[in-house]
């Protein structure tokens, strides 16, 4: 399936990008995750299991087995910080 | 009719506050809070702070949580303005004001809805410090602060 995935903040910085469009072969966040962890590098260290980020699917918080589906819009990014 | 904004340019607090009961006399009470910019956090001074977010989820979040208080509380309006951009000490962040008909559920919405604004809304603060700039961190104590709210 094709995903849209968006980074904010920190996470935005580090990976060097804001958005991108990715192939995935997985189904749930977890396995997302799984597969930007495997490019290595900052990916590996920033969404190391025991780092503090969120996952968001179509605008939502969800946990990390929630499923994904076509063209959803995921977003990664670290605990919030307003008000 | 909740008043809900997002915005880069400066809010006058007064000013909100005396609209959320113009030309209406069945409010008793109106409870605020006003959040702001300060000069130092963790001991560093801080020259200016850069608020990130996430469009269209934070509106999302934002009318979720004011839909969630209104549940709660017999509440007559709300208004909860958060800016987003550069800001400078002793700049409001955010504003949350309620009208109800007692003060009870006016204070008790207005802490709810800041509580889970910090756990929930997707804003995100970068500090200009005399050592560079650092994205602030989140606490742990804001999630005990939201936890206060569930589970009753």
């Amino acid at each position: 399936m094709t995903l849209r995935i968006l980074y904010f903040a920190r996470l935005r910085e580090r990976f060097g990008q804001h958005e991108e469009t990715l192939d995935f072969a997985g189904s749930t966040a977890a396995d997302l995750i799984a597969q930007l962890r495997a490019r290595g590098g900052v990916w590996a260290e920033e969404l190391a299991a025991g780092r503090a980020f969120r996952v968001a699917v179509n605008q939502n918080l969800v946990a990390f087995d929630a499923a994904l589906t076509e063209n959803a819009e995921v977003a990664i990014f670290p605990p919030v910080t307003g008000g | 009719m909740p008043t809900i904004r997002i915005q880069t340019e400066a809010f006058d607090s007064g000013a909100e506050m005396a609209a959320i009961s113009r030309n209406r006399t069945d409010i008793g009470a109106v409870a605020s809070f006003v959040g702001l910019a300060r000069d130092m956090n963790h001991g560093d001074d801080v020259r200016a702070m850069v608020l990130e977010h996430y469009p269209g989820m934070t509106e999302k979040v934002l009318a979720g949580l004011v839909d969630e208080a209104r549940s709660r509380w017999a509440l007559l309006d709300v208004t909860l303005i958060h800016r987003v951009g550069r800001l400078l000490p002793g700049d409001a962040i955010v504003l949350v004001a309620v009208a109800s008909t007692h003060r009870g559920e006016a204070f008790s919405a207005c802490e709810f809805i800041m509580d889970y604004l910090k756990t929930q809304a997707p804003f995100w603060k970068k500090e200009e410090t005399e050592h560079g700039a650092r994205w602030v961190e989140a606490r742990a104590s804001d999630d005990t602060a939201a936890a206060r709210w569930t589970g009753s």
